[in-house]
C-alpha cells in the first residue's frame, strides 16, 4: 500500500497527522507531508485508511496495488 | 430595546420572524439556532437544496456538503470581503479587507494567510495545553462547593464562554480584565446583525478604538506576543500597514471566541441529555478524539458567508452581483449523502470528514487551538462531574447569527 498526499489540496486540517503520526508529518505552517516514500507497512495499513478517510479536502489517496 | 439571550441588549430587528425557511430563510431568527438541524432536514425533504430570501439586500444558503464545497472553493464567484452577513454594506479596501487573511482573495490571501500560520501550527500549540488545563481547573474551582442532585450551574456562563477568551487574551498579550468587553465586541460583530447599519457601524468603532489602543500600547513597549509579532513581522521587505496588523488582531480577538465557547457549551449540552454517551466517555476516555470530532461535525459552530462577485446561474439559482451567500458548514455536516446516520451523534464515529473549520482556502486558521481548547475543557468537565442533566431544557438559550452554540446552559451536578 502507497499513501499519497495531494498538497495543492492539503489546507492543514491536521487531521492525517493526529490519526496517523506514523505516516504524516506536518511543516511549520501546518502543512501536510508524507514522510518517506508513502509506503505503508502492513500494521499501518488501517491508520492510512482512517486518515484518508477522514480529511475533509479529499487530499489523501490510497493505492492499494502498490507498495 | 430587547434582551438577546447573551446578556446584551439589543435593538429590534429590522426583519420579523421567518414564515417559510426555504423562500425567507433568516439564520439570524433566533428559532434557527435553537433548531437548525429540523430546519435542514425539512429543506432537504422538500427537495430544496438551496434556500433564499430577500432579506440583506438577497441572501442564498445552498445545505448540501457539495454545493457548500463548491462555494468555498470557488473564489471567483464568491468573494470574501465581507463574510459576515448584516444589514451593513460599508467594506474595507480589497484586497486586504477589514480582517485579513479571512476577508482577503486570493493573491493576497495567502500572503497574509502565511504570516499567522506558524503561530498556530499543531507543533506551536501542543505547548499551550498545560496552560489550558489549569484555567479549566481553575475555573471549575471557581464555581465552589456543589451539592450533588441540588446545584444548578451554567455550563456556558460559569465555564465554556471564559476558556476562549483568557487564552486569545494571553495569546495577544491584551489585558484579562477586558474579557467581558471583548464578548461584547463580538456580540457586536456577529451577532448584532439584523439592526439598523448605524448601530452596526458604531460597534465596529468602538472595537477600533479599542484596539488601536492595545496596538498603541504595544508599540510603546513591545513584548513576546502576537500584537507584537503583528507589528514586526515584514511582508515582501515591508511593515504591515497599520490597517492590516488592526484588521488581523481584530480577526484573532472576535474569531476565536464564541465560535470556540460554542463548541465547548454544544458538546456539555450534548452529554448533559445524553448519559449513555456521557458514561461512556467517563468509563472509556480513549473515545475522546472521535468523540470530539464528532461533536464538532454535529454541532459545527461557525457558518461563513460570501457576496458574489457576478450575475450567474448557480444549480439553478440566479445569483446577482452583491448578493450575500452563506456557507453553512454545519448544514454541510449533517448531509446524507455525505455521512451515515448524520443526524445521529456517534461518539466513535471512525470515519468523519466533517467541515466544521471549513473547506479550502481559509481553513479555520485556529482549528488546533480550538480543537485543544474543546478537548481539554470537555475532559477537565466530566473529571469533575461526571454526572449531571440539562436542569430545565427550556432554559437553555442559543445564541443568534453565525455562530451556533448555548448562551445559557444551565446543568444539575449530579
Amino acid at each position: 500500500m502507497i499513501v499519497r498526499l495531494d498538497s495543492e489540496k492539503c489546507q492543514g486540517h491536521n487531521r492525517c497527522y493526529a490519526l496517523a503520526p506514523e505516516l504524516f508529518d506536518v511543516d511549520d505552517l501546518g502543512q501536510a507531508l508524507v514522510i518517506g516514500d508513502g509506503s505503508v507497512p502492513l500494521d499501518l495499513e488501517d491508520k492510512a485508511r482512517l486518515a484518508e478517510a477522514n480529511c475533509p479536502e479529499f487530499a489523501i489517496t490510497i493505492d492499494d496495488a502498490a507498495g | 430595546m430587547t434582551s438577546t439571550g447573551d446578556g446584551h441588549a439589543q435593538p429590534a430587528g429590522i426583519y420579523g420572524p421567518v414564515e417559510d425557511w426555504a423562500n425567507d430563510i433568516d439564520h439570524v431568527d433566533p428559532a434557527y439556532n435553537r433548531r437548525a438541524p429540523e430546519i435542514w432536514a425539512e429543506l432537504r425533504a422538500a427537495g430544496c437544496p438551496v434556500a433564499h430570501t430577500d432579506r440583506y439586500g438577497g441572501m442564498w444558503a445552498p445545505l448540501t456538503h457539495e454545493l457548500v464545497r463548491e462555494v468555498a472553493y470557488d473564489t471567483e464567484r464568491f468573494t470574501s470581503r465581507a463574510v459576515v452577513v448584516s444589514t451593513s454594506t460599508i467594506l474595507a479596501e480589497a484586497p486586504i479587507g477589514g480582517a485579513p487573511p479571512i476577508t482577503s482573495d486570493p493573491p493576497f490571501h495567502q500572503l497574509a494567510r502565511r504570516l499567522l500560520l506558524p503561530p498556530f501550527a499543531p507543533k506551536q500549540i501542543e505547548p499551550w495545553e498545560a496552560e489550558v488545563r489549569v484555567l479549566c481547573r481553575q475555573l471549575l474551582d471557581a464555581i465552589g462547593e456543589v451539592v450533588p442532585g441540588e446545584t444548578v450551574i451554567d455550563a456556558a456562563v460559569q465555564y465554556a464562554q471564559d476558556i476562549p477568551v483568557v487564552v486569545i487574551a494571553r495569546m495577544l498579550g491584551f489585558p484579562l480584565e477586558d474579557s467581558e468587553l471583548f464578548r461584547g465586541f463580538v456580540h457586536d460583530a456577529l451577532e448584532s446583525v439584523n439592526v439598523e447599519p448605524a448601530v452596526r457601524e458604531a460597534g465596529f468603532q468602538r472595537l477600533d478604538a479599542y484596539i488601536d489602543g492595545q496596538i498603541a500600547d504595544h508599540v510603546t513597549t513591545p513584548r513576546d506576543d502576537l500584537t507584537s509579532y503583528l507589528l514586526d513581522v515584514e511582508l515582501d521587505g515591508q511593515k504591515l500597514s497599520p490597517e492590516h496588523v488592526r484588521g488581523s488582531v481584530v480577526l484573532l480577538l472576535i474569531a476565536g471566541i464564541d465560535t470556540t465557547w460554542s463548541a465547548i457549551g454544544s458538546s456539555l449540552w450534548h452529554l448533559a441529555h445524553h448519559p449513555e454517551d456521557r458514561r461512556r466517555l467517563v468509563a472509556e476516555p480513549e473515545l475522546m478524539p472521535t468523540a470530539i470530532e464528532e461533536f464538532l461535525r454535529a454541532y459545527a459552530p461557525v457558518t461563513m458567508a460570501r457576496l458574489v462577485t457576478k450575475d450567474h446561474d448557480f444549480h439553478g439559482c440566479s445569483m446577482k452581483t452583491d448578493d450575500w451567500v452563506l456557507l453553512p458548514f454545519p448544514a454541510a455536516n449533517r448531509d446524507p449523502e455525505l455521512f451515515d446516520r448524520a443526524d445521529e451523534v456517534v461518539i466513535d464515529r471512525a470515519e468523519n470528514r466533517h467541515a466544521a473549520f471549513g473547506l479550502g482556502i481559509h481553513r479555520c486558521l485556529g482549528s488546533n487551538l480550538a480543537r485543544l481548547e474543546l478537548r481539554v475543557a470537555v475532559e477537565e468537565f466530566l473529571a469533575r462531574f461526571p454526572e449531571f442533566e440539562l436542569a430545565d431544557p427550556d432554559a437553555v438559550v442559543w445564541s443568534t447569527g453565525q455562530i451556533r452554540g448555548p448562551r445559557r446552559l444551565p446543568v444539575r451536578i449530579g
